[in-house]
């Protein structure tokens, strides 16, 4: 089958693959390029456990084709902590407790990263209406809930 | 919240120092980096896809199989039946001496399930071998079914399973598993109130993140290398040593980290033909669950029906208790058999009965094959004892916590299954259960204790 080119940037690195037409960005991130970090859970755009940042976007992985993405800034969760140092959001995931099988993790902390760098200091309600997309099985909500507001906290105390 | 270290203190070694201290999780930088290696996060050069064909009937004889057709779809690299497993017939309990094996690792004659494994295809890509999957023909005779418990145990039912030859496990106490403590029929009869409830549930799918499957790399030395989800390691090496006729020593399973199992992947399904998979093809292998095989394949909770009747005292106490349990196991044994009977042990419940009587079953239908998911064979039981608990409160006009003081079992009671009581803690739970929730009841119930003094 004819293999179409797709060029982008992963968390700053440029990127350039072959793909067949049709393949998820999911599938190009994973079993192309090695970013294991957004997971295949549902394949249907209903659990958010393939979430990413495209663009500064929230977007579901599993529901985008790898080449609509020529061009674009991707970012996901393997990416986020800096020279070894986590952000503040996975420090606030660690200590809140709020992971448990850790298989919507990566997911959930793509929706909050989104939620906070537009609102640093949101609502609780805010948070749970950004978090509605991502779905925890084993119903950790609450202390994943608490994880963004703290983490929300320690941005705005940076920021201060 | 509150710690009280002041119960069982003479009996405790440690201070409790633990409790109430946050204490990092060590899996947890893994999860929040994306670092945790999953099974599905193994990716080999030259990998191989797995799908599955599976009967669109009930129950159904298998008149021929033609695979033709699909060995020359583009990309198809192997295509497996039944003949290609060395020990097909097999059952996971077999290892604790839990016979007859009943279940087939792909359909050899019949089908007894829809859904069940008939066809392994592997291909080059996901899609190839799901393209090749439907062009498997299977010619089926469609065989009359039987879904409620009931109904399956009626003279002239459909036989589900032949391997067991009635459509119920028969245990070496019989038809059922059997509990008989006191003398149950005297019990009703001296009984101020008699009351019988049934009680039914429905199956219960875990619905992990993560769905079920392994992905099977062969090594240069012989061995074969599976990552898996599964939750029951050495369970699943030992099965697949049977079932694929294979050393152990020649399996290396990688595990542990699941994506959320809740009893969802104790079963011995993806792992020994995506290893057969790869012996026969030399090629790493991968077998995962699509969402919808998840929801539809993977073993649920068993489906229950409990019909209770208690004979109970004006003063509270209950004096009998005869419970006639069903367990669905659906069309093969899997872990019901065990379910059905720890629900025979624990009918009674946290309370002390001088009288029981105790019947379960573990009953084949042509459902979905049930099998473990957190306290399988006593969470249904459990709602429906506690339901019928605040009945009989209600009956004799007693609050239902004072009713549960006067039946808790403490320290050195005999339970109905013959295990004497040692540890009992459910008078002080429910001590501390009446402060926090502002529910009072008698001193003298606070005053209680599993201790029962001199004994």
């Amino acid at each position: 089958m004819a293999k179409v080119p797709v060029q982008f940037t992963l968390n700053g690195s440029e990127k350039a693959e072959f793909i067949e037409s049709g393949t998820t960005l999911l599938h190009a991130l994973r079993d192309k390029i090695g970013d294991m970090s957004p997971k295949g859970a549902c394949h249907q755009g209903t659990c958010g456990a393939c979430s990413v940042i495209i663009d500064g976007e929230l977007r579901l992985s599993c529901l985008t084709l790898a080449e609509t993405c020529n061009g674009a800034a991707i970012r996901t969760t393997a990416g986020l902590a800096e020279g070894g140092v986590l952000h503040p959001l996975q420090r606030a995931f660690l200590d809140a407790f709020a992971t448990q099988c850790g298989f919507c993790t990566p997911g959930m902390i793509m929706a909050a990263k989104v939620l906070l760098d537009r609102t640093p200091n949101p609502s609780r309600e805010a948070v749970v209406e950004a978090l509605s997309g991502n779905i925890c099985r084993c119903t950790g909500y609450e202390p994943i809930i608490q994880a963004v507001l703290t983490a929300a906290r320690a941005n705005s105390q940076n920021a201060a | 919240m509150e710690l009280r270290k002041d119960y069982f203190a003479d009996v405790r070694k440690d201070g409790l120092n633990e409790i109430g201290q946050p204490r990092p999780r060590l899996d947890s930088p893994g999860h929040v980096t994306g670092k945790t290696a999953y099974f599905a996060d193994r990716n080999f050069p030259g990998m191989l896809h797995l799908k599955m064909v599976r009967s669109p009937h009930h129950h159904a004889r298998i008149r021929s199989i033609d695979t033709a057709e699909a060995e020359k779809h583009p990309g198809v690299v192997k295509v497996l039946t039944a003949r290609d497993v060395p020990h097909n017939v097999y059952t996971i309990l077999i290892l604790i001496q839990i016979g007859p094996e009943d279940e087939t690792v792909l359909a050899d004659g019949k089908v007894r399930w829809k859904g069940e494994a008939v066809v392994a295809v592997l291909a080059e890509t996901e899609r190839a071998a799901q393209e090749a999957a439907t062009k498997v023909k299977v010619d089926y005779e469609v065989l009359p079914a039987v879904f409620d418990m009931e109904e399956a145990l009626k003279p002239g039912a459909p036989l589900v399973n032949e391997y067991h030859g009635q459509n119920y496990y028969l245990y070496d106490s019989g038809e059922c598993r059997k509990v008989r403590f006191g003398d149950v029929e005297a019990g009703f009869a001296q009984a101020d109130h008699i009351l019988e409830q049934t009680y039914q549930s429905s199956p219960i799918e875990h619905a992990p993140t993560e769905t079920t499957g392994c992905v099977v790399a062969p090594e240069g030395n012989d061995r074969f290398t599976c990552y898996t989800n599964t939750q029951a390691m050495f369970f699943t090496l030992d099965n697949t040593s049977i079932i694929l006729q294979m050393p152990g020593s020649k399996l290396h399973f990688v595990g542990g980290t699941v994506g959320g199992g809740f009893g969802g992947k104790v079963d011995v399904i993806v792992e020994p033909i995506a290893i057969l998979g790869a012996k026969l093809t030399g090629r790493p292998v991968c077998f995962i669950y699509s969402r919808e095989e998840e929801m539809q394949i993977s073993s649920p909770r068993a489906a229950e029906k409990v019909v209770i009747k208690d004979g109970v005292m004006k003063d509270g106490r209950i004096v009998a208790r005869k419970v006639t349990g069903y367990t669905d196991a659906g069309a093969y044994s899997r872990h019901s058999p065990y379910g059905a009977q720890k629900g025979a042990a624990h009918y009674p419940g946290p309370y002390t009965i001088p009288n029981v009587w105790i019947d379960t079953y573990c009953v084949y239908t042509n459902r979905t094959p049930s099998s473990a998911m957190r306290g399988f064979g006593v969470t249904i039981g459990d709602f429906a004892l506690e339901v019928q608990m605040d009945k009989l409160a209600r009956l004799i006009g007693m609050d239902p916590l004072e009713f549960r003081f006067i039946n808790a079992y403490r320290d050195g009671d005999m339970k109905a299954h013959r295990q004497p009581t040692e540890g009992a803690a459910l008078i002080e739970c429910m001590q501390e259960a009446s402060r926090a929730a502002n529910w009072p009841v008698a001193e003298k119930y606070m005053a209680m204790s599993s201790y029962r003094k001199g004994a």
